[in-house]
């Protein structure tokens, strides 16, 4: 299988998507020429007409509603939001508007947007353009939320929601786009709701996102002489396919939940609970998070990286748990 | 360019306008009955506006609404059987009970409901014009919001977008001089929001939102601009609503100010208007109001006998999120 970047993954379903279906349109800012900050549209600009690569001003609010408004009337927008952090000047259009007026409209209304974004720190950009957000949007019934970590299953799950009937958050991570991964020639779509086993093992279960996925496997590979571990990648968080994650529990009896949104509140302790409520009665040891510190990320190169988990976080924790 | 008003228009926006009034003293009846229990907000005063604007749409354009809804979806051409059920919380309510009155919506009419949040209609107006424009299908958007909503700033993003994409949008600010209790010399810096129109370099006109016939103009207008590909419009009208912000909320605002504005009621100067003018008799009156009134009482029928929405079907229903 040929191995492309994620960034080109993305590129690539956005470009097949909107060759199959003229309703679908992007909508952000400086996605033009540029392409997308990150450079995720690169290209579309020139291949597709103008209008279908909607390039806005500075107006977070206006590119959801304008998103909203659209998916109701029948088209099927992609809006990219450059940072997430700054989907917080458009969080009554995501929260209030996206999420509940198919719902509030007694389903007379589809809303079949994507909101694409990026999160994550270790680029020195400090607080407000490093955090991960996705358990907010978790909390908020009505949005689906996906987190792909590969190349293959950015490109999957990107073609999969934007076929998605209602609003869907495509949380990216700013160090994933040069990840290289194998990404099929041939079309494929990959389901919502559908957990990977990324490695199969038996002392300790730990589920991973996004780039902290790709930390736990150098871990589970570093380690592997000592410790077994199954490493799961929910891929999305709404729908949560708890079903493989108490699967692989009931075998291991322990559970390590690694993100790096910052601990309290987070999606960790969302699947520590199903678990805990669920799978009681498997568990050998505490279920256990480990995540961001509780504060915002700092600027200084000797202070950010200390507050996300690094290798050396995630093996003492195994350790730990596993002892 | 001002179009000829039919007798047919005259008389349709005549009955619109009393509809309107009607069914909004049928909510604050059950109201105070308790058979509505949520947010209700009157748009009696009002009802001019509604009217004057959409009668210049089309079926399948798009209006987007307020929490002040209930005239918008009436002149848009919503049915009140639906639209009583839904605020009574009955399932055959335009959303089976999940929306209530500030979230009507109708899909075959291009209704794209109320909202809860103030300001937060514009960009979804945006929405639907873009949409419009996108599918060349020569529909335009209409979006409602109060003065108290010129104030957020989804405005400044909404009209400065619409300007510069020249969409088939027509904002239509309905000032009646209150946002909730605080009054508009409190809330805007300037003394009309029309005159914001040239900031985002779109016409805006402030007029008398209380002529119906000078609405229907200056819309009519609007809207030709809009289907001709001319871009967007602000239209600002000055009105005043007869009722306090809501049903719990006390009136603050001085019992003079209230009778005034009363006293020059828009429908019934209307409709003194077509009978002097001999468009109707006082019989035709008359009898408009009986069939109006008969139209409100088959809502309310069937409205009351509608049941309430099973909790098994809206379990099955949220099981996917």
């Amino acid at each position: 299988m040929r191995e492309i970047r994620y960034v080109d993954a993305l590129n690539e379903a956005l470009r097949e998507e909107m060759g199959r279906d003229k309703n679908i349109f992007l909508i952000g800012e400086d996605i033009g020429p540029l392409g997308g900050t990150f450079g995720v549209s690169r290209g579309l600009y020139d291949k597709f007409e103008k209008k279908r690569v909607r390039q806005t001003p500075i107006s977070e609010s206006a590119i959801i509603g304008t998103a909203v408004g659209a998916a109701m009337t029948g088209l099927r927008p992609i809006a990219e939001i450059m940072y997430i952090d700054f989907i917080t000047t458009a969080m009554d259009q995501v929260v209030n508007q996206a999420a509940k007026l198919s719902f509030m409209s007694g389903g007379q209304f589809k809303l079949p947007l994507v909101i694409r974004t990026q999160e994550g720190s270790g680029t020195r950009e400090a607080a407000q353009h490093t955090q991960s957000l996705e358990a907010w949007f978790v909390h908020t019934p009505g949005l689906k939320i996906a987190v792909p970590s590969t190349p293959y299953d950015a490109k999957g799950l990107l073609k999969t929601s934007i076929r998605d009937e209602g609003p869907v958050i495509f949380i990216e991570h700013k160090f994933l786009y040069d990840k290289r991964g194998g990404v099929p020639e041939e079309e494929y779509l990959i389901p919502l709701g559908k957990a990977e086993i990324k490695t199969k093992g038996n002392d300790l279960t730990v589920v991973a996102t996004s780039l902290m996925v790709y930390k736990v496997l150098e871990v589970a590979e570093e380690i592997s002489n000592e410790i077994n571990i199954e490493v799961i990648d929910p891929r999305t968080l709404v729908p949560l396919d708890i079903e493989t994650i108490l699967k692989s529990v009931e075998k291991t009896g322990k559970l390590l939940v690694v993100h790096e949104a910052c601990t309290r509140g987070g999606i960790g302790a969302e699947i520590v609970r199903e678990v805990a409520e669920k799978a009681f009665d498997y568990l050998d040891a505490p279920p256990r998070v480990l995540g961001g510190l509780n504060t915002p990320i700092p600027y200084s190169s000797s202070l950010e990286s200390i507050c996300v988990p690094q290798k050396e976080d995630i093996i003492r924790a195994v350790r730990e748990i596993t002892k | 360019m001002k179009s000829k008003l039919s007798k047919e228009k005259l008389i349709n926006m005549l009955r619109l306008m009393y509809k309107i009034r009607y069914f909004e003293k049928k909510a604050k009846e059950f109201y105070t009955q308790r058979l509505i229990t949520g947010a209700l907000h009157s748009y009696v005063g009002e009802e001019v506006i509604a009217v004057g604007t959409c009668v210049n749409l089309k079926k399948d354009d798009y209006v987007v609404s307020t929490h002040r809804g209930h005239g918008h979806c009436i002149a848009k051409g919503g049915d009140v059987k639906r639209m009583l059920a839904e605020i009574m919380g009955k399932k055959t309510g335009y959303s089976r009970g999940r929306g209530g009155s500030m979230h009507l919506f109708d899909k075959e009419i291009g209704f794209l409901g109320g909202n809860g949040v103030v300001g937060a209609g514009l960009p979804i107006s945006l929405g639907a014009a873009f949409s419009a424009k996108y599918r060349n299908s020569n529909q335009v958007a209409v979006c409602f919001f109060g003065e108290g909503a010129s104030t957020q700033g989804t405005f400044h993003e909404s009209l400065n977008i619409a300007g510069l994409w020249k969409l088939p949008l027509i904002f239509i600010c309905e000032n009646n001089l209150y946002a909730v209790t605080t009054p508009v010399s409190e809330n805007v810096s300037i003394p009309n929001v029309g005159d914001r129109a040239c900031a985002y370099g779109i016409p805006g006109k402030t007029i008398n939102g209380q002529d119906v016939l000078k609405v229907y103009e200056t819309v009519y207008e609007a809207v030709q601009r809009a289907r001709n590909n001319q871009g967007p419009s602000l239209i600002e009208c000055k009105t005043y609503r007869y009722n306090p912000h809501c049903m719990v909320i006390k009136e603050t605002r001085p019992e003079k100010e209230i009778k005034r504005w009363k006293e020059k009621d828009p429908i019934i100067h209307f409709e003194k208007k077509l009978l002097k003018e001999k468009v109707i008799t006082s019989n035709d009156s008359e009898k408009m109001k009986i069939e109006i009134e008969k139209e409100i009482e088959e809502a309310e029928a069937f409205a009351n006998k509608s049941s309430y929405p099973d909790v098994e079907s809206f379990k099955k229903e949220i099981s996917v999120f």
